[in-house]
């Protein structure tokens, strides 16, 4: 059952990914990566990561996509042209993707040859007050620098969009 | 396989009461419209117009769906169905009372209890606005579009303030369980006062109370913040393009969103359903005693009739009120319907202050919708949360 809802949701997430990048309008590419999302939060759920699919939801589903296509349409940009591909892409394009495919299958088995596979159902990390705890003692200084990191980003912001005062 | 029966069960019966309510809510939204403006409202499909929402329903169904031209069609068949969606989803995770045991069978009185319940809801509350930016943006005209702008910009905007009051009664409950809310609700202060987050110390909730109610108002699009469909400057707004089901989707969902909100406000700040003052003090007869004063009054009228009809419907109604009376008597039920009947009636009057609020208030400009989040809201919850979170601090 674990492993089912495994492969139908980590299916779901790699052909969102893909469509992202094969949709021709932004709206259909950011609804893609909405799904994609949303069936990481999925597997997050196997994982026993409650709050953390939630979160995921919330932050990234919610708040972060719905920017983005609310940029998109105040934009209001139409679907992309599609040009003939360059003579080195249409050369170099599959065997520098089979390549690429083989180096990161190649790692892996080098890398990770004696992993275990990965346990669902019995993970009991991701908790709302695990997740807390874990911030607040030893993440804190990173979570702090964060939290400033993101609050240069919106004095960033402001400065850039204010009008000129006269 | 009991379980997957059950559960089976629980959702018809759920997904029936809830379509149901959903209709009859529109019913009671322009009764009372009506007869705050001194109409009469709708009173020509049935007795006071109770089939009023069958017939809309029947109408709604068999018109035909126009489809506008240039239209990006699978974005504009997906929005509605998106904001349905989400509207309806959130129901599964709020809880109405407590167990129901038939036989040798135990049941909770809800679909299921996430242990993150509030947080599904926020995750999905905040995936409706999808459905309404998508409408907007795919109907191919101007006053939708704008709509759907006005829209994702409220409802990202009212979020923040919406979520910060809803943390502050969770710091003093401790939990992100929607029933584990509730049972931390339970019990009375000084013998009579109950434990309610707006009530609770150590600081009442009823700011953070106040904050989400208006919250509410902005997230369901509800006057007087219902700038995405404003009706003199857009029209109708998102939902302009959409006829037929496509548009009772839409309707459906503001409804269902409205349904949502008042549940939660209900089961987070006014203490789910514990009663208002002790058992001890009989607030097991209030149920009995309003259904047979309501019944008490049909009968009346009904034998001083003020339009013909009444000497034949009005007593009808004074029947069932007086057997639903009986039943909220009958001891082994009292468990069950006790906790159902103070549930729903804090969340109809919930319900009744949304529709109070829209007889009353006129619309914000836009920019005061806006500042109004950002420069009072969010400082009021934020300072809100700030101050709770100290008491709480101190307190353990």
């Amino acid at each position: 059952m674990d492993l089912l809802f495994f492969i139908v949701f980590a299916g779901i997430a790699v052909v969102s990914a893909v469509n992202v990048v094969l949709q021709r309008h932004p709206i259909a590419s950011a609804l893609s990566l909405i799904g994609v999302m949303g069936s990481i939060a999925v597997l997050y759920l196997q994982l026993g990561a409650e709050f953390i699919a939630m979160a995921q939801v919330i932050v990234y589903a919610g708040a972060v996509m719905v920017l983005f296509v609310f940029v998109i349409m105040l934009l209001n940009a139409g679907a992309e042209v599609r040009r003939g591909r360059s003579w080195t892409a249409q050369l170099l394009g599959i065997p520098a993707l089979a390549a690429f495919v083989g180096l990161v299958c190649w790692f892996f088995q080098r890398g990770f040859s004696n992993a275990g596979e990965v346990k669902f159902g019995n993970f009991t990390g991701g908790s709302a007050q695990s997740v807390g705890y874990a911030l607040f003692t030893e993440y804190l200084l990173p979570f702090e620098v964060t939290s400033v990191l993101i609050l240069v980003a919106i004095v960033g912001a402001i400065v850039l969009a204010r009008k000129e005062m006269d | 396989m009991v379980f997957i029966v059950i559960t089976l069960i629980k959702t018809a019966i759920i997904a029936f009461v809830l379509l149901t309510v959903l209709a009859y809510l529109q019913w009671v939204e322009r009764k009372v419209i009506a007869h705050v403006q001194v109409r009469m409202g709708p009173s020509r499909v049935g007795p006071h117009g109770l089939l009023q929402p069958l017939a809309d329903v029947i109408k709604l169904i068999t018109k035909e769906g126009v489809m506008p031209s240039d239209v990006n069609s699978f974005f504009y068949l997906l929005a509605p169905f998106l904001a349905v969606f989400m509207a309806l989803i959130s129901i599964s995770v709020i809880p109405f009372g407590t167990q129901i045991t038939i036989g040798p069978y135990t049941t909770a009185m809800q679909l299921t209890d996430l242990n993150v319940g509030i947080l599904f809801i926020l995750s999905v509350s905040s995936m409706g606005v999808y459905g309404i930016a998508l409408a907007g943006w795919s109907s191919n005209n101007k006053y939708a579009l704008l709509g759907g702008l006005r829209s994702s910009a409220q409802m990202i905007s009212y979020e923040l303030p919406m979520s910060l009051a809803i943390v502050s009664p969770l710091l003093i409950a401790g939990t992100l369980s929607l029933r584990e809310i509730v049972n931390s609700q339970a019990g009375y202060n000084f013998g009579v006062l109950p434990k309610w987050a707006i009530f609770a110390g150590p600081f009442p909730q009823i700011f953070s109370f106040i904050i989400f109610m208006v919250s509410g108002f902005a997230e369901t699009n509800r006057i007087p913040f219902d700038l995405p469909e404003a009706e003199n400057e857009l029209v109708a707004g998102f939902h302009v393009e959409y006829s037929s089901m496509t548009f009772a989707a839409f309707f459906m969902a503001e409804y269902a969103n409205m349904v949502t909100v008042c549940s939660i406000a209900t089961l987070l700040f006014l203490g789910g359903w514990h009663p208002l003052w002790p058992v001890e003090y009989g607030s097991n007869f209030v149920a009995p005693l309003i259904l047979f004063a309501a019944g008490a009054v049909c009968v009346y009228h009904g034998l001083n009739p003020a339009r013909p009809f009444d000497r034949y419907t009005l007593p009808v109604f004074g029947v069932v009120f007086f057997g639903l009376a009986g039943l909220m008597l009958v001891p082994f039920l009292v468990p069950v319907l006790m906790p159902l009947f103070w549930f729903l009636a804090k969340t109809g009057f919930l319900l009744f202050v949304f529709v109070w609020v829209r007889a009353t208030l006129p619309r914000f400009r836009y920019d005061q919708l806006m500042g109004f989040a950002w420069k009072g809201l969010f400082p009021a919850a934020l300072l809100n949360l700030l101050i709770t979170g100290f008491l709480v601090a101190l307190e353990s």
